[in-house]
């Protein structure tokens, strides 16, 4: 049963029970969990077939889900919401948490997302991982994260959800410094996890806070109840959840995590770092469309977060010569136009979902394509090393073709839909704003291109001893699958479909009239993104792209190439009067708080070290003395007695 | 009763040469001969000051003192004998090792 409020079109969750075939839904989160548990505990007795087991579980994760978003559909549209009560999680004094999923149009489609392309990606990893011998870990670490993320979805309230949100960033941490033997790959997890605790104090601090207003962290009661609180209490709820999803999602000013979070194994960047995880924030404020419908500065100011991050991301996409780091600001760029879906309100939800889903589709097919080119080139990320490699592995150049004609927005593609949409609904929101994801769009098929040029185009740059060879089939076919997924993610946008599918939690927009006409939008985004391939095309692939990254750039080169000065900025503003202040409080410590206590027992040691020169050894000194006491206790029983 | 004043200045002025004589000899027999001198100083006032109350009192608590200073004298000796027989010197100033 899904009801709107009155007045305004902000949906309630109300779900029903789960019987049928929804009763399994708690088993999609325990058999990833489950694997995790059983390669972990297991050990070394798990190596032969644990990679085995860990990637069966998220296969039979997605069938579960296959199998429920079938029956879902066949449902009627009011009744598309389904709750599973597992067992009282923890209950003290008026808070009363339960062990809830909520499964939902909007979490059927993330369920499919993780476990689909997690499934992929689990088997793409049999081959890339196949010389670690810590396979059987780095499976086990995936498996942890596919749960997490899977309750991080299906949690019906705001602390399940964050349950599963520490877990992603767990599992995250793993995996990035899963290499722990380099010590830039332990660097950058460690920084990933600090960077991600500032914006997990605002998701907290917000759970808090709805505790306080509403009594509860349910998604039933607080949309219920969202209309009773203040207007200022939703919209630092709405900023509190927007700190939240900008640490999670790389999103400006927390953006600076993600470039760093390269150094770990490829398929993790595809899943985590650019499928799912990243775009937890996403979720989130859709999620929470209640608070934000209600918070209209609170969806401003996700807007301009937004835009900072589709154009900062799309500038360090531009410069950096590393391939993942290259398509890591490509992904910050991507979920900054997810976001700005989401800033839009009731209008842009269902555009920002359809995006996130396109993009887990594309940028996990780019992604594992990257690392299928890095296995042929010796772990080599540099493309100014790579070079004419569409002969050497056809399979890899195809399918990341695929790809990048999709995030492009070549017509057809499932990006070109996907983005359309959201600058369409950006422009008739607000001129500005439309222009600059239109910008970014033409700044998209620039860096795209330059990619796509650098590593199978223009000439061979390879080292002497590389022999380039296409990568075995375990890691081609599931690139074909997820090739096929980004030509045809665009299917669900077919008379509206995802839109109408996700009324129910999204609500449903009041019609608007774009200032132009859709098509002439549509027309104006393709040329703007044919001017930024065309550019690329005259600025790398008419030249000759030189092994070395030349050092007399623009300021806009160097720029893109230091991430914009994300580094600088945190180093300068948190970072560096961070130590000032922990320099300054030791030194307080040490010289006065310590001063003070031990300053005391200083100076009796020193009075003692003087008065013991009384005990000079000579017994003569000691007569004298006691004939002083005796003559002065004289004294005294004289005078009191005379007195 | 009996005019006692003389026995008290007499014990007072043999106490007095006790004490310096303690304050001031270095050789340990005579030292030792001091506190003997100040011991039975104190017991001629006792004994003086009973025979002025006209009871007992004091003339018993000589006794003790006389007990406590035989015994005295038995311990004082031996140890002087024994720090003599290490060192060879009885100077009260030279076993002055026990300090800070």
């Amino acid at each position: 049963m899904y009801a709107f409020h009155e007045g305004g079109g902000i949906p309630v969750v109300d779900p029903t029970s789960a019987d049928g075939v929804f009763s399994l839904l708690w088993l999609v989160i325990a058999l990833p969990l489950a694997g995790a548990a059983v390669l972990l505990i297991g050990g070394k007795y798990t190596d032969r077939w644990g990679h085995l087991l860990g990637t069966a579980l998220p296969i039979g994760s997605f069938a579960i889900s296959l199998a429920m978003f079938i029956s879902l559909l066949g449902r009627d549209d009011n009744d598309r919401q389904v709750v599973q009560e597992l067992y009282t999680w923890f209950q003290t004094g008026h808070l009363d948490v339960g062990m809830d999923l909520l499964y939902d149009p909007l979490s059927a489609l993330f369920l499919l997302l993780i476990t689909g392309v997690g499934s992929l990606i689990h088997v793409y990893s049999i081959g890339y991982m196949a010389h670690d011998p810590r396979r059987r870990r780095f499976f086990a670490y995936l498996n942890l994260f596919v749960a997490a993320m899977l309750m991080l979805v299906l949690s019906e309230n705001y602390l399940g959800l964050f349950l599963g949100w520490e877990g992603v960033g767990l599992a995250s941490y793993l995996l990035i410094g899963f290499w722990q033997h380099k010590p830039s790959a332990a660097a950058a997890a460690k920084k990933a996890f600090v960077i991600n605790r500032v914006g997990d104090m605002g998701l907290s601090l917000s759970i808090m806070l709805f505790f306080i207003t509403f009594g509860s962290t349910s998604f039933t009661v607080i949309s219920a109840g969202a209309g009773e609180a203040s207007q200022t209490t939703m919209t630092i709820l709405g900023l509190l959840l927007l700190l939240g999803a900008c640490g999670k999602s790389a999103q400006f000013p927390l953006q600076a995590w993600l470039l760093d979070a390269m150094e770990g194994p490829t398929p993790v960047s595809a899943l985590i770092h650019a499928a799912t995880m990243v775009t937890a924030g996403v979720y989130l404020i859709v999620r929470s469309n209640f608070v934000f419908d209600l918070a209209p500065d609170a969806q401003t100011v996700v807007v301009i977060v937004a835009v900072i991050s589709l154009l900062w991301g799309a500038w360090i996409g531009c410069a950096k010569d590393d391939i993942k780091k290259a398509l890591a600001g490509s992904t910050m760029s991507q979920i900054g136009y997810m976001m700005l879906g989401a800033g839009l309100g009731t209008a842009g939800y269902a555009f920002a979902i359809f995006h996130l889903l396109t993009h887990g589709f594309f940028k996990a097919n780019m992604f594992l394509g990257a690392g299928s080119v890095m296995h042929g080139m010796d772990d080599d990320v540099d493309m100014r090393h790579y070079g004419a490699l569409r002969k050497m592995m056809p399979v890899t150049f195809l399918t990341f073709a695929m790809g990048y004609l999709a995030i492009i927005g070549f017509p057809g593609f499932s990006g070109f839909w996907s983005k359309d949409k959201i600058i369409e609904t950006a422009l008739a929101e607000n001129w500005l704003v439309g222009l600059c994801a239109l910008l970014g769009a033409g700044i998209t098929g620039f860096y795209m291109t330059r990619m796509m040029l650098m590593t199978f185009f223009t000439d061979k740059r390879w080292e002497k001893d590389v022999h380039p060879h296409e990568s075995p089939s375990v890691m081609t076919v599931p690139l074909i699958v997820l090739a096929a997924l980004s030509v045809l993610g665009g299917v669900m946008i077919a008379g509206d479909w995802i839109v109408d599918f996700l009324a129910p939690v999204t609500g449903v927009a009041p019609h608007e009239d774009p200032p132009l006409p859709a098509l002439a939008i549509t027309v104006i985004a393709v040329c703007v993104v044919a001017v930024g391939v065309a550019l690329a095309w005259f600025l790398i692939g008419k030249r000759e792209v030189p092994r070395e990254a030349p050092q007399d750039v623009s300021w806009v080169t160097k720029a893109g190439r230091e991430e914009v000065y994300g580094n600088q900025i945190n180093d300068t503003l948190v970072v560096n009067p961070g130590r000032e202040l922990t320099t300054a409080l030791l030194i307080t410590d040490k010289y006065v708080v310590d001063g003070v206590f031990t300053g005391g027992p200083v100076a009796l040691g020193g009075f003692a070290g003087f008065a013991r020169r009384v005990q000079n050894g000579f017994v003569r000194t000691y007569a004298l003395s006691i004939l002083g006491g005796a003559l002065l206790v004289a004294l005294a029983l004289l005078a009191v007695n005379l007195a | 009763m009996s005019d006692v004043t003389p026995f008290v200045v007499l014990s007072g002025i043999l106490f007095t040469i006790g004490c310096v004589g303690v304050l001031t000899r270095r050789n340990a027999i005579v030292v030792f001969m001091c506190v003997e001198l100040m011991l039975n100083a104190s017991n001629l006032a006792l004994v003086a000051f009973a025979k002025q109350h006209g009871n007992l009192d004091g003339q018993i608590a000589a006794f003790f003192v006389m007990v406590v200073a035989a015994a005295e004298v038995v311990i004082g000796l031996a140890i002087i004998m024994t720090i003599f027989r290490t060192r060879r010197s009885a100077s009260v100033d030279d076993a002055s090792l026990l300090k800070y």
